[in-house]
């Protein structure tokens, strides 16, 4: 098992290694010099002005050196200074990843919570009224952008019963319960459209496990109905619902920007459109990379859960 | 009378004029759901193709009285600068449908090409292509699509080249196992024993036999496109400007307006998720009619 997970960990070297060089390989094909865009301005602009900030930002060595000098720090935890605020990134970084991990754990968890037990009560009631609503309600979620159910969720209340959440962010750790009267409704806003598709799947994934002949002999030995859909049949439906997952959290980290920037949310996705805007390169640079860090480390993670829920899947 | 039969014998059996409408009809018959949103389908493309020659009024003609309820005049009100929000709705249409549909064209030819290649070749080839899916696989999506237009700048190209990007592993991963699943069958063989070259197997046998489930994917994946799209122009970051609409811009527009003129509020959100839904049920009976083994899942 551990060297299972090491032999893992290795392979997502090479996938990140080639992300950081389209990264990097990206942000040099930016239009127009950097050198303007630092100066912000034409008079400032003189050549010696130009050299200085080239010399200070490593743009006059060789592009092959730049990428090496970038790589080997960001490996050893030093992803640059902004161009704009002279911050290092990865300060700024480590300061908002919090919120924006929070948010996307608090969807999951509303997906998960919400998914699961539909698409098994959909499975079990097949093509009965329930299962009808509940594949209509889901194909309606699906649908909604996330950034309009979270229009909907802070315009709504608000007009009918004067509801707001509490203004002004507070960090998780300095008030939880505030803290999550701010992020319950993005996080239902962001998860919606998973717990749909999890919904979906399940249900299918569950009827393909409720025709196997061990699910009729737990019946048969007098097995309680929930105990059957919860451990015989939920247990091995879980397979392809745990790689769907994988798949979709590049689309659910992907959304936090969404909704941070409707909520105000001071996370990585703020961050990130704040230095689009102001063509803080280097910062988007360092931030494109951690996004993608994350994802890797997560499908690693999804990988190795699968043993969880099937002891036939050996570690080898 | 001998000859007459020879000749009649000799003619391949032709499908009716009528054919493909009665297979149509039979499938509408079928699944009523699906039919309906087939036809809004070809409404919406339509609306995306002649925008400025079917809307009521200009995008931007402030001619009108300001935040204006539904009405005879103004089917869907106006918005804070007197625009016809339903005007609006129709030029839009080119921006966040247009921009789908050239994302899942880059999709789909991206994935055709590496997907029936990697299938087909297998070996190294093969695990270069799933290499080159891990690393499309580890940006999350919109910061993808971000990234992009920070770096070629806010060009319809760039938007769909990008969504497309994203899409493209999933639709590489359809079209490889469904080569892989018609790579070994008996008319490959006899076209190989016929001394066919790989570049004619893969375009003339492969592609038509795998053609049903690259179009359950483009369907499934437009949807997926036009929501990537509206967030990116919600953002602000898109194609779209104050006088050249788009659904998602539509709706970071009318923010100040949300509480006060409810329609501001409902109508780009509900355009975006009238047309996800309608591109969504096209697919899924689509996928049951053409590739029944896929049903249900998704």
């Amino acid at each position: 098992m551990g060297q299972y997970i090491a032999r893992r960990f290795l392979l997502g070297i090479p996938v990140l290694v080639a992300v950081s060089v389209l990264i990097f390989g990206g942000v040099r094909l930016i239009p127009g010099n950097i050198c303007g865009l630092v100066l912000g301005s034409a008079e400032a602009m003189t050549p010696d002005n130009c050299s200085r900030i080239d010399h200070d930002l490593g743009l006059d060595k060789p592009v092959l050196t730049q990428y090496f000098h970038w790589a080997g720090n960001a490996v050893q935890g030093d992803l640059g200074k902004s161009m704009k605020t002279h911050r290092p990134v990865l300060g700024d970084i480590r300061h908002r990843m919090s919120t924006t991990l929070e948010l996307g754990l608090l969807a999951s968890v509303f997906a998960i919570g919400i998914g699961l037990p539909m698409g098994v009560y959909s499975a079990f009631k097949q093509d009965k009224l329930p299962d009808v609503a509940l594949r209509f309600v889901t194909i309606g979620w699906l649908s909604m952008p996330s950034f309009w159910v979270g229009t909907l969720l802070i315009t709504l209340p608000a007009k009918w019963w004067g509801y707001a959440p509490p203004a002004g962010y507070v960090q998780v750790w300095d008030d939880p319960l505030q803290n999550l009267q701010q992020m319950y409704i993005p996080a239902i806003a962001l998860g919606l459209a998973l717990s749909a598709t999890l919904a979906r799947l399940t249900r299918s994934s569950m009827l393909e496990v409720l025709r196997q002949d061990y699910v009729r002999t737990a019946r048969a030995k007098g097995l309680r109905e929930s105990v059957v859909l919860s451990k015989h049949a939920l247990k091995n439906a879980m397979l392809p619902v745990i790689t769907l997952f994988g798949l979709q959290l590049g689309f659910l980290l992907g959304g936090t920007v969404v909704l941070e920037s409707l909520f105000s949310l001071p996370g990585l996705g703020t961050l990130l459109l704040t230095s689009v805007l102001s063509k803080d390169y280097t910062q988007i640079q360092g931030l494109v990379l951690f996004f993608a860090f994350i994802i890797i480390v997560i499908n690693i993670a999804v990988d190795l859960s699968y043993g969880l829920f099937d002891p036939r899947v050996r570690y080898s | 009378m001998a000859i007459a039969v020879e000749a009649g014998g000799l003619s391949e059996p032709k499908l009716s004029p009528t054919g493909w409408l009665h297979t149509a009809s039979q499938a509408a018959r079928r699944n009523p759901a699906g039919a309906i949103a087939g036809v809004f389908c070809v409404v919406l493309i339509g609306l995306a193709v002649l925008g400025p020659n079917v809307a009521p009024y200009s995008a931007n003609d402030i001619s009108f009285v300001r935040l204006q309820a539904p009405s005879a005049s103004h089917p869907l009100g106006t918005d804070t600068l007197s625009r016809d929000m339903f005007s609006r709705i129709v030029y839009g249409a080119k921006n966040s449908l247009g921009i789908a549909f050239a994302a899942i064209a880059v999709s789909t030819v991206i994935g055709i090409v590496l997907g029936i290649s990697s299938g087909y070749f297998g070996g190294a080839l093969d695990l270069a292509v799933s290499r080159v899916i891990d690393v499309m696989l580890a940006y999350p999506a919109l910061v993808f699509v971000i990234f992009a237009v920070a770096i070629f700048g806010r060009d319809f190209w760039t938007v769909a080249v990008a969504i497309g990007l994203i899409l493209t592993p999933g639709a590489t991963r359809v079209v490889r196992s469904a080569t892989i699943g018609v790579r070994n069958l008996q008319y490959i063989e006899a076209a190989t024993a016929i001394g066919a070259g790989p570049l004619r197997i893969m375009v003339r046998h492969v592609l038509p036999n795998v053609m049903a489930p690259i179009i359950v994917i483009a369907s499934v994946n437009i949807g997926i496109a036009i929501l990537i799209e509206a967030a990116i122009s919600f953002l602000g970051l898109g194609v779209s400007s104050p006088t050249n609409p788009s659904w998602g811009r539509m709706l970071q527009e009318t923010r100040p307006t949300w509480q006060t003129a409810w329609w501001t509020m409902i109508v780009p959100g509900a355009a975006i998720s009238v047309a996800v839904v309608t591109f969504n049920i096209f697919g899924d009976a689509l996928r049951d009619w053409l590739d029944p083994r896929l049903r249900g899942s998704r």
